[in-house]
């Protein structure tokens, strides 16, 4: 079973393994350090932060189906839905299920629901490739909120569900007051979740992964069962997000299905794409970069330009509101990228290597789907499009 | 029985609207097998544009027959044109700089302009539904015109809708058949490099091909708009999954296939409309749009290579 290999301890017996502790130790030192730095400068930027780090965690379990595994995930939001809500189911008194169960509980059967339902949508769609895959999974995303809309008597509809339990230590509860504890809890998630990754990365499956997103057929001509790799690709990224999920719910004590819609896939997939796909490290500065604009700078900056503008008189900038142009901001990070740099801004070596391979020699395969080449026949083009391996 | 009939002539107007839009859809991927994900939102743009006619014109339906349809066909001009210039322009910045780029990167470039462009509608109109003025006034041919008697309402809207659509459609269908320029798209759809050596200009027919989508687009806005009497800057983020489902039930590079799924589309909307819940509508047609791809991907009719563009 290589899936359980990940767990086992991270001996730093090679030069390989030594070189990558270096940034997982300078992420943990930071990240374990910032409360004290917020408090001693007075920024006061812990909650916001407890938000951005959610997006965060998100965008580290699509890193694993979109950048490890070249899969495009459009639905990934439908996950941390199914996470938020089966947190709620078990622990809210205003669920139809016998209230109770404990919040870690919880949080570690949403992780394996969404899981579960990462292998339920995988295993119909996962024979299809690029853009088809891409909308199916959009489809998903979009199918998933409006359910739990609609089925108003077990979710409330658009009422939400409301309050959600809270974590406790030691009998000490977490509240949602207390946005420093939060910061921590979400902080471990997010080690524990890093140190993961990495492990996976580095197992026989990772490796399965990378090959199977440079060449489908030459990977599995080399032994890769491709349905199985894809499989856990989808299921580990679903799972991340139920993950996510439950901690969101019980941090904010409400949901209901509007915050669960394509925008949250998109942004996440922006934060991704924009920190340099497959590199873990990437994708945290990225998330951080796009969903501190989101859930913080927007508000701020626009603050300030209205305050420049009445100063000095500039009547364009008392115009300005930011937060309505967050939709315009993903948008462009995805455009821009893709057009200007279609690796990211701090990418892993092999996938820049990878995407640029195609501008020297046409034979390019990337996001384990082979380009679309002029010299193929018509009947390529039809077996492609039909799913089908010619 | 009258209900039904009832509803599918309502399905019959809707699905009239989504075959335009899904006629941009299958053109583009025919051609350069490009998911245009902002399509949707050149929809959208083309109604805003429409509105913005209208409401420029200060017309509204006290305003005599002849005032209000010159209107109208002004407004159905500069939404056409303006969606197309759009969606021109959008592939001329962005999509040929990635013809060569690995196949999902101009689709999440259209991802990219579907947002940018959304954005742009909440600037131009704001975020808030808009009523779109009602042109036509809501007589019922059946009951006020033939005098039958009957429950059924077929209006004004409806012929409306109806009357503008098959003529586009038809001169769709004849201008890919049946100019050199339609016959370079088909080419060019078969083999690129195959049809670059014939002397075609690849670029160009493809930029074409954007623009003829976009044009379709546009005049689907103001029929929406007119038929529909709302506007909102989000509304082409659904319209254009149902138009990309039915393009991809009809085989997705199929132009006939396309006008087909579009209208089986509007009837499955409004037998779920009016027989199950409202609300439900959405779920089922994103229901079909999975099921489809993930059983039957070349499409109900398959593709037709003749007709493909």
């Amino acid at each position: 079973m290589s899936v359980l290999k990940v767990f086992v301890p991270w001996g730093l017996t090679t030069p390989e393994r030594r070189r990558k502790a270096v940034p997982f130790v300078v992420v943990v030192i930071l990240s374990l350090l910032y409360p004290l730095f917020d408090q001693a400068v007075g920024l006061n930027y812990i909650d916001p932060m407890v938000s951005i780090l959610i997006l965060v965690l998100l965008a580290l379990g699509l890193n694993i189906v979109v950048g490890f595994a070249g899969l495009l995930d459009l639905g990934y939001a439908a996950f941390f839905a199914i996470g938020a809500y089966t947190a709620a189911f078990l622990t809210s008194p205003a669920s139809p299920l016998p209230y109770g169960t404990n919040f870690w509980v919880a949080m570690l059967l949403s992780f394996f629901v969404a899981m579960l339902f990462g292998v339920i949508l995988g295993v119909p769609v996962l024979r299809l490739h690029g853009d088809y895959l891409a909308i199916v999974t959009l489809g998903f995303g979009e199918i998933v909120p409006r359910i739990f809309l609609n089925l108003e008597d077990i979710t409330g509809g658009s009422k939400g569900i409301n309050p959600i339990g809270k974590p406790s230590i030691f009998g000490y509860t977490l509240e949602p007051s207390n946005p420093v504890g939060w910061y921590y809890l979400i902080i471990c998630v997010g080690i524990l979740s890093i140190f993961l990754i990495n492990r996976m990365v580095d197992s026989r499956l990772g490796r399965a992964w990378m090959a199977m997103r440079e060449d489908e057929v030459a990977a599995a001509s080399a032994g890769i069962n491709l349905m199985r790799t894809k499989l856990l690709a989808f299921a580990m990224g679903a799972s991340f997000a139920g993950f996510a999920g439950s901690i969101f719910a019980s941090r904010f004590q409400f949901i209901d299905p509007f915050r669960f819609d394509f925008t949250i896939s998109v942004m996440v997939l922006a934060m991704v794409i924009l920190g340099g796909i497959g590199n873990i490290y990437g994708v945290i500065f990225g998330g951080i970069i796009m969903a501190s604009y989101d859930r913080f700078f927007a508000e701020r900056l626009t603050g300030w330009f209205h305050t420049v503008g009445t100063a000095t008189g500039i009547d364009l900038l008392t115009r300005i509101d930011l937060q309505n142009s967050r939709l315009f901001i993903f948008g462009a990070a995805l455009i821009l990228t893709m057009l200007l740099r279609p690796e990211g801004l701090f990418p892993s070596r092999r996938r820049a290597a990878e995407l640029h391979v195609g501008e020297e020699e046409p034979e390019a395969f990337a996001g384990g789907q082979p380009v679309l080449q002029e010299q193929q026949t018509l009947y390529d083009v039809e077996a492609e499009r039909t799913g089908e391996r010619p | 029985m009258d209900q039904l009939i009832q509803t599918l002539l309502f399905g019959l107007s809707n699905g009239f609207v989504i075959a335009l839009i899904a006629l941009g859809y299958t053109l583009v991927y025919g051609i350069i097998q490009l998911i245009n994900f902002a399509h949707g939102e050149i929809y959208m743009i083309g109604s805003f544009m429409a509105l913005t006619v209208i409401t420029t014109a200060g017309v509204s339906w006290t305003d005599p027959v002849g005032a209000r349809l010159v209107v109208i066909v002004l407004a159905l001009m500069a939404a056409m044109l303006f969606a197309g210039s759009i969606n021109f322009l959008v592939d001329r910045v962005a999509y040929r700089r990635l013809r060569r780029a690995p196949r999902l990167a101009p689709l999440i470039t259209a991802i990219g302009f579907s947002f940018v462009l959304q954005n742009i509608g909440i600037w131009w109109k704001g975020a808030r539904p808009l009523q779109f003025p009602a042109l036509l006034p809501p007589t019922n041919i059946l009951t006020d015109w033939l005098h039958l008697d009957t429950t059924i309402t077929f209006s004004i809207p409806m012929l409306f809708v109806m009357v503008v659509t098959v003529p586009l459609l038809l001169l769709l269908r004849w201008f890919v058949r049946n100019t050199r320029l339609g016959k370079a798209m088909r080419a060019t759809a078969q083999d690129r490099d195959a049809a670059a050596l014939m002397g075609i200009d690849v670029n160009r027919t493809i930029s074409l091909t954007f623009l003829l989508g976009g044009l379709m687009a546009g005049a689907a806005g103001l029929i929406n708009g007119l038929y529909n009497n709302q506007v909102v800057f989000n509304m082409g983020f659904f319209a254009g999954l149902m138009a990309f489902t039915a393009a991809v039930l009809g085989g997705i590079g199929n132009l006939t296939g396309a006008v087909l799924g579009g209208i089986f589309l509007g009837l499955v909307g409004a037998l779920s409309d009016s027989y199950l819940q409202a609300q439900w509508t959405p779920a089922i047609v994103f229901a079909v749009l999975v099921l489809v791809i993930v059983f039957k991907p070349s499409g109900l009719l398959g593709e037709q290579v003749a007709d493909r563009a």
